[in-house]
């Protein structure tokens, strides 16, 4: 972070410049600007957002801010982070039975159920991880059933949950291993748990190949067949080595897109993941290693990375205090442990967006992308750096530093 | 470590606090060239550059710019590097400890020391972390759960190995309480409201008043307990959140005149100007996020910042697992990201927390005469570049990244971590982690 610690010595102070423009207009000045795209780090860089989209981002010297537009500085820019796995705005925050909507465990499978009609956009996490560099949320179910429903593509702002979209039923979540089982009931073993899911995708295969139109409509079934079609992939949490096995095999079994989710295991199956192609959304660093995560590292990310396996950070779910984590925190601890800092913000920017499929209209600043972006006040993945703004589609949504 | 610690016990006899072990480290080593922050004195991290510090039979003889370094010495290259004192941390569930059972919900009788088994990993994970001492604690879903144990983080295979001893030779330990909602239970041994858990403890202590005033007999090992905490030679470890339930742990402590520390204190950015008035300090966490309870919902980085700015004596705490005992410079961070000195932030993971844990005169600081708790780190303490590179407990070296087996706790890795969630001792918290996990 050479180019960083420069700039941080350079001492340049955030300054926000309010004029009367439109509100999803706005320009915003970095001494430094990671677009992390192919025009890559942009010293006295400017991003120029119209309409909610970025219209030009290059250096100060050739690219003219139109007159009026209101302008934002900091020393550090870089695209709004993207969280690519949480459960924030379906976990309210207060942990109490009647805010915590992640997990449905009345059946083992129900790939029917929908994050959008569990999320709160006004939950107090979502301003949290928002003011804390946050503009994406892909967050749903959390672990604990063996099929718990669909993810969602969500903006950390809007007043409704439809407002917030940005797509829906993103990914079918599954989950292997002890969190999904039910000793007292099915699946009651990790054999059992295959076994259920190859019979629910089976049985969709068998739909799919029979006339269509055919029966009373099943939901169920409907996205397990959108799986099969290739529509969306199938999101399976699994941390220990033998349930990321499972994983594989049950992509290779059925011809679907599989993302490994969790993946605490992951450094002792590198070539595994590798050879089988697929990404991963690899659990927070620093989640507790107990457990299903017994074997966790801090050095996974790196490992990842070094690997060349496609990786996202996640913020996971949490069940106690603390009630979310943070990506920025999560992949801020990676870099201390072996991951680069370009590795580590493309983990929760451009890689992430990547990984949930969003990469056309997020995760860099180039031309004709959403206009959303956090502002640092130093080396972003320092402990004591702040974010000093963050703006979505061109509105500033925080000016709070945090 | 295990004759050192032996010798130690030996010695207390004669009166000395932790008597200094004579029989380890035969050598000298002086360590050359590091920055060290001693944090001696009573503000800032007593910060030496390019400063040599020697240390032998366990405790640090010189630190200075201009140190002579002993003849045989063995000479340690610290270049580059930054040495600093042990983490005390006030606040852990390190070693499988337990308190407490669900019988009543004030336990004075019961010991920490009793249940923790010293060769869980979690130990090593702290040390790789630089914890050189920890107040292991029971639980908190008790009014009184149980006595503490002051931990310092040498090797050995019994619990007096590790333990730190008063001058008359007693393990050292506080006393657990709490209020707010964690004690609160359906259960007839156990209240049901604030104001009952407040009317159960002072019942508590106006029968240990008797009890402690008169002949003592028949003898009560939970009532021996209770005399200690009113004399004040046992410190009262309150786990208390909300503002309104620390200003009653401070009201209690007026009626019984206990020492106090005030544990998490969540709130406590709300009533710090009352903290300071009565002078009580407090040991604090910062968590990620706000909730994940009802007493959390306010949690916020900057209530370090304001508890320093009151003039509060504040240490910071991992409530390991809650936090990772490996996060603790983390912490630190954070604390100064929500605006918190450098130099206070530091304070607050060493000699603060010996201070309060009443440690001050043997760890804490790196000063001639005190023990050889310190750690070395590759740069800036509070930088996430920065990690712990060796972590040395009574002039051993216990931490060594440069070793596999070493480096595997303080990163993770297969067989690294707990193949059982460690929630025991959040006891009635642990449903809800155990619940999702």
């Amino acid at each position: 972070m050479n180019k960083l610690g420069k700039l941080i010595a350079a001492g340049f102070t955030a300054a926000l410049l309010s004029t009367s423009a439109m509100a999803q207009d706005i320009a915003v000045r970095g001494a430094q600007v990671w677009t992390m795209g192919p025009a890559g780090v942009i010293e006295n860089g400017v991003v120029v957002i119209e309409d909610g989209r970025i219209t030009a981002v290059g250096s100060a010297d050739t690219v003219t801010i139109p007159t009026g537009m209101a302008v934002l500085e900091a020393p550090v820019v870089t695209p709004g982070l993207i969280d690519a796995h949480s459960t924030v705005g379906l976990t309210g925050y207060l942990n109490q039975s009647d805010d915590q909507d992640q997990l449905d465990d009345s059946a083992p499978v129900q790939p029917q159920l929908r994050a959008v009609d569990a999320y709160n956009p006004h939950d107090r996490l979502v301003q949290w991880v928002r003011e804390l560099g946050t503009t994406t949320l892909h967050t749903g179910h959390g672990p604990g059933a063996l099929v718990s429903g669909q993810t969602m593509v969500v903006k950390t702002t809007g007043n409704t949950a439809d407002a917030a979209l940005v797509e829906d039923g993103t990914m079918v979540v599954a989950n292997l291993g002890s969190w999904a089982l039910d000793r007292e009931g099915a699946p009651g073993t990790r054999a059992k748990q295959m076994s259920m899911l190859r019979q629910a995708l089976v049985a969709a295969q068998n739909a799919l190949d029979s006339e269509e139109g055919e029966g009373p409509r099943d939901l169920a079934q409907e996205a397990f067949v959108s799986v099969l079609r290739g529509e969306r992939p199938l999101l399976v949490t699994a941390h220990r080595s033998q349930d990321i096995q499972s994983a594989l095999r049950l992509a290779d079994e059925f011809d679907i897109e599989v993302i490994i989710d969790g993946a605490a295991d992951a450094h002792m199956m590198l070539d595994e993941l590798r050879e089988a192609g697929v990404s991963v959304i690899l659990h927070p660093t620093m989640a507790r290693n107990e457990g299903e995560l017994e074997n966790a590292a801090f050095t996974t990310a790196g490992l990842l990375a070094e690997a060349g396996i496609p990786f996202a950070l996640q913020s996971g779910y949490e069940a106690y205090v603390p009630k979310t984590r943070v990506v920025l925190w999560e992949a801020g601890f990676a870099v201390g442990h072996g991951l680069s800092p370009e590795d580590a913000l493309a983990s929760v920017t451009i890689d992430a967006a990547r990984v949930i499929g969003m990469e056309e209209r997020i995760g860099s600043l180039e031309v004709g992308k959403d206009g959303d972006v956090a502002m640092f006040d130093g080396d972003p993945f320092e402990y004591t750096t702040h974010v000093t703004g963050v703006v979505i589609e061109g509105e500033q949504v925080s000016d709070t530093p945090r | 470590m295990q004759s050192i610690k032996r010798a130690a016990l030996a010695a207390t006899a004669v009166g000395a606090l932790l008597a200094a072990p004579v029989m380890a480290q035969e050598t000298p080593i002086a360590f050359t060239g590091a920055t060290v922050h001693t944090m001696s004195g009573i503000s800032g991290t007593g910060t030496i550059e390019d400063a040599t510090m020697v240390i032998h039979h366990g405790e640090i003889v010189a630190v200075g710019a201009t140190v002579d370094i002993p003849d045989g010495a063995e000479v340690r290259d610290a270049s580059g590097m930054v040495i600093m004192p042990g983490i005390v941390d006030t606040h852990s569930h390190i070693g499988q400890v337990s308190g407490a059972d669900s019988s009543a919900a004030i336990q004075p009788d019961v010991r920490a020391l009793d249940s923790i088994n010293v060769r869980d990993s979690s130990i090593a994970r702290a040390r790789s972390g630089g914890v050189t001492t920890a107040n292991i604690m029971p639980g908190s879903g008790w009014l009184m759960s149980g006595q503490t144990f002051y931990m310092h983080l040498s090797e050995g295979n019994s619990i007096e190995d590790y333990a730190w001893m008063d001058e008359d030779g007693n393990i050292m330990g506080g006393m657990k309480m709490a209020n707010g909602t964690n004690p609160l239970r359906e259960s007839p041994a156990f209240p049901s409201t604030r104001a009952r858990s407040a009317a159960m403890v002072r019942q508590h202590f106006v029968a240990a008043q008797e009890y402690c005033e008169g002949e003592r007999s028949p003898r009560d090992i939970g009532m021996d307990a209770m005399c200690e905490v009113l004399d004040g030679s046992r410190l009262v470890h309150f786990h208390t959140h909300r503002s309104d339930d620390i200003m009653t742990a401070l009201r209690l402590r007026r009626e019984f005149g206990f020492d106090l520390l005030i544990q998490h204190g969540i709130e406590s950015y709300q009533v710090a100007q009352e903290i300071a008035a009565e002078g009580i300090p407090v040991s604090a966490i910062l968590v990620d996020s706000p909730g994940g309870k009802l007493e959390a919902a306010n949690a916020n980085i900057e209530t370090a910042a304001a508890l320093e700015q009151a003039g509060v004596f504040l240490s910071l705490h991992s409530d390991d697992n809650i936090l990772d005992s490996r996060l603790m410079f983390r912490h630190a961070g954070l604390a100064v990201r929500g605006g918190m000195s450098r130099d206070g932030a530091l304070r607050a993971l060493t000699v603060n927390g010996a201070v309060q844990l009443g440690l001050d005169d043997r760890v804490g600081s790196l000063e001639p005469g005190k023990l050889a708790d310190f750690i070395v780190l590759t740069g800036d303490p509070l930088s996430v570049y920065t990690n712990v590179a060796e972590t040395w407990v009574m002039g051993e070296l216990l931490f060594d990244a440069s070793d596999p087996e070493d480096l595997l706790h303080a990163t993770g890795g297969y067989g690294a971590g707990n193949p059982q969630m460690n929630t025991h001792v959040l006891e009635r918290e642990a449903h809800m982690l155990e619940g999702a996990q």
